[in-house]
């Protein structure tokens, strides 16, 4: 049962980066009502940026910071100059426009940094294994992951639970016509949102480039998945997003480990349930 | 990116079909004979497409600029691995370019185009790279040999010297795609000539890197030892977490040549000491391949590697059948009977091909050592592939 204990924390940790990623995919539905099929190229965006920067500098640590100052960035003026402008149009218009950005960033990404496959080494200090059990040991690397990634989700439970502007933030997630009403600036929320969203994809990319090497479309399987997790977690939720990223890390983990068979599909198979049970997903409100 | 019109589609079908009701032209000593090169020249393979053309070259130019007594004229095409593009490629090459003969390329899934045409067209091909097994078995054709090596042969020798060593049970890691299937059959067929065997076979998506669930396996398996099949930045990743997952001191790790080929630098200590099979390694030390190396890097400035290999025996392969039919590409059965009546005096040790065309070759031995792939010795003596399927008509 050794590995059993070692699967677990593997799906937590797949878990855990997954919430990074689709906690900004939900929100940016929930506040702007827009499917955002670019989130995935936003995370490899983050990777090869992590590349560059680590690769230029020689220091891995400075990639985190500059994808989450650079995410900021990044998404205001993408909110600002595009997505506000499609504010009023239909969703297949906002589809198409998303849609659009990866292939465009793809393309960037091409002519910037080319095609090939690139390995990003493990920062020094953390470049060590802890043995952990049955002759298994677990990369510290992998560890810190795991911890910057719970540190986050408590920053946004905290951001969004007590402070002025996460509750505007839930209040457009939840009732966009109420935040109208009481006068609060839609618009500054929507690009605060949606460059919160970015960052949060590009640190989940910096920090994967260590774990898994960056390459062109590696964007693409994480999308999908950040997508499962939304629906699974109710559109818009971010606490259902936590717990469905999770869940999602989890099952894919041990289905590879236990069912090889079916592990392609066991995750959707687990949307297809949840969907059957609660249509609007675990944890939304409507 | 080139546009593809649907005009310049339907000329390059019809001029195909023109080459095809010309194909019995009288040789002219002094004609030029044209051989398309196609390779990857951009993109992932860019660097395995450039090894192979320059030794290609490098041969070229010891023959003088000559095969078969006729002047060589090379027509160069990048495939940049892409298997969608391919088709159109080798239709432009055959009815635009009028090639006589064709060589390429490095990706299994873009070689399928030239299998196709060589065949259907009785065209000679010289596929040095590409190791999908169906090339030489269930599509084996006359006109087509191989100087590389099939997925199954470096994988076998992998196996061999494993249960050569003592070990009993062994399991597989890999992509879930053709090469990796390939290699893995192999390797079990090598475990089993040795008494061994093949327990366990564990796949992940191409080109997915999350090696973790897969690693945690490893320790509860049962085996002695853990064979791999990934190329380039999977292989990295791959020996790297094998190494950070501390599973090196009780399950050694090896594999297919390519697991350390050419990335061992990036993999630094996580490879060091990790024995690999292949069909080339660094120290070989015969007469041939210490000339080959020096030639090739005052000719290229770069370092040989086994792609620089294939491309120089693909050259030494198409001189031999050409020389046979004295520049006539067309007379196919001459050509072909001449190359395998032949031994190639290639930089890895001197082959013959098999009845299906694959080389029949020592699979040696390697241990990875200060960024080196040192040969340490054969795993296995003349190694053909079985061939099995292919009946040449």
């Amino acid at each position: 049962m050794d590995g059993f204990l070692v699967q677990i924390i593997n799906g937590l940790q797949y878990g855990l980066l997954l919430f990074l990623i689709s906690s900004g995919l939900t929100l940016i539905f929930g506040v702007m009502g827009v499917i955002n099929l670019a989130h995935g190229s936003l995370f490899m965006i983050g990777a090869y940026l992590a590349y560059v920067v680590a690769g230029i500098t020689g220091d891995f640590w400075l990639a985190p910071p500059a994808a989450i100052v650079g995410g900021l960035g990044f998404g205001a003026v993408l909110e600002r100059v595009l997505f506000q402008r499609f504010r009023n149009r239909e969703h297949l218009d906002q589809v198409l426009l998303t849609f659009a950005l990866i292939l465009l960033f793809e393309e960037a990404r091409a002519s910037l940094v080319g095609n090939e496959f690139h390995a990003v080494a493990v920062p020094a200090l953390l470049d060590f294994s802890v043995p952990v059990v049955g002759g298994f040991a677990y990369s510290a690397y992998r560890i810190a992951v795991l911890g910057i990634c719970l540190l986050v989700a408590a920053g946004m439970v905290l951001f969004l639970g007590r402070t002025r502007v996460g509750a505007s933030i839930r209040a457009a997630a939840e009732n966009p016509e109420m935040v109208d009403l009481l006068g609060i600036d839609a618009r500054l929320i929507h690009t605060l949102v949606f460059a919160a969203g970015t960052a949060l994809a590009m640190l989940a990319g910096a920090l994967a480039a260590p774990l898994q090497s960056v390459y062109p479309g590696m964007g693409d399987s994480i999308l999908i998945a950040s997508f499962i997790v939304v629906v699974i977690g109710g559109l818009g939720s971010v606490g259902g997003a936590f717990w469905a990223a999770l869940l999602v890390g989890l099952i894919d983990t041990l289905g590879q480990v236990y069912f090889p068979q079916i592990a392609g599909i066991a995750v959707c198979g687990l949307m297809a349930l949840v969907l059957s049970w609660r249509p609007t997903g675990l944890f939304s409100r409507a | 990116m080139p546009s593809i019109s649907r005009r310049s589609i339907l000329a390059g079908a019809s001029g195909s079909v023109i080459t095809a009701a010309l194909a019995t032209p009288a040789i002219a000593q002094g004609v030029p004979l044209k051989i398309g090169l196609m390779l990857p020249f951009s993109g992932t393979f860019a660097a395995l497409g450039e090894a192979i053309a320059s030794a290609f070259d490098l041969h070229l130019k010891e023959l003088d600029g000559k095969m078969g007594g006729r002047p060589v004229e090379l027509v160069r095409v990048d495939d940049e691995s892409n298997p969608a593009k391919a088709p159109s490629l080798v239709n432009r090459l055959l009815g635009r370019d009028k090639v006589d003969a064709l060589v390429g390329t490095v990706h299994s899934g873009v070689v399928m185009a030239l299998v196709q045409a060589a065949r259907e067209q009785q065209l000679p091909l010289i596929i040095p790279n590409a190791g999908n097994v169906a090339a030489t078995r269930e599509l084996c054709a006359p006109s087509v040999f191989r100087s590389s090596f099939s997925n199954w042969q470096p994988a076998y020798g992998m196996g061999k010297a494993l249960a050569a060593k003592g070990v009993k049970k062994a399991a597989w890691v890999t992509w879930d795609y053709a090469a990796g299937k390939e290699s893995g059959d192999g390797f079990g067929d090598g475990l089993r000539s040795g008494g061994a065997e093949l327990t366990k076979v564990l796949t992940l998506p191409f080109p997915e890197t999350n090696f973790q669930p897969i690693l945690a396996q490893l320790p509860g398996l049962g085996v002695e030892a853990v064979g791999a099949f990934f190329a380039g930045g999977g292989a990295i990743q791959f020996v790297k977490d094998y190494a950070a997952a501390g599973l090196r001191e009780k399950l050694p790790l090896c594999g297919s040549g390519f697991l350390t080929e050419g990335v061992l630098k990036p993999q630094g200590a996580a490879a060091e000491g990790l024995q690999t099979a292949l069909h080339y390694g660094d120290g070989i030390d015969n007469p041939k391949n210490i000339a080959f190396r020096a030639a090739f890097k005052s000719f290229s400035t770069h370092d040989a590697d086994v792609y620089a290999v294939q491309g120089y025996d693909a050259a030494q392969m198409l001189a031999v059948g050409l020389a046979a039919t004295k520049g006539d590409a067309s007379a196919v059965k001459d050509f072909a009977a001449a190359i395998r009546a032949a031994t190639i005096d290639s930089p890895r040790g001197a082959f013959t091909v098999s009845a299906s065309h694959n080389p029949i070759q020592t699979i040696w031995l390697r241990e990875a050592r200060n960024g080196e792939n040192r040969v340490v010795g054969p795993a296995v003596e003349a190694l053909a592939d079985p061939g099995t399927g292919c009946t040449m008509t």
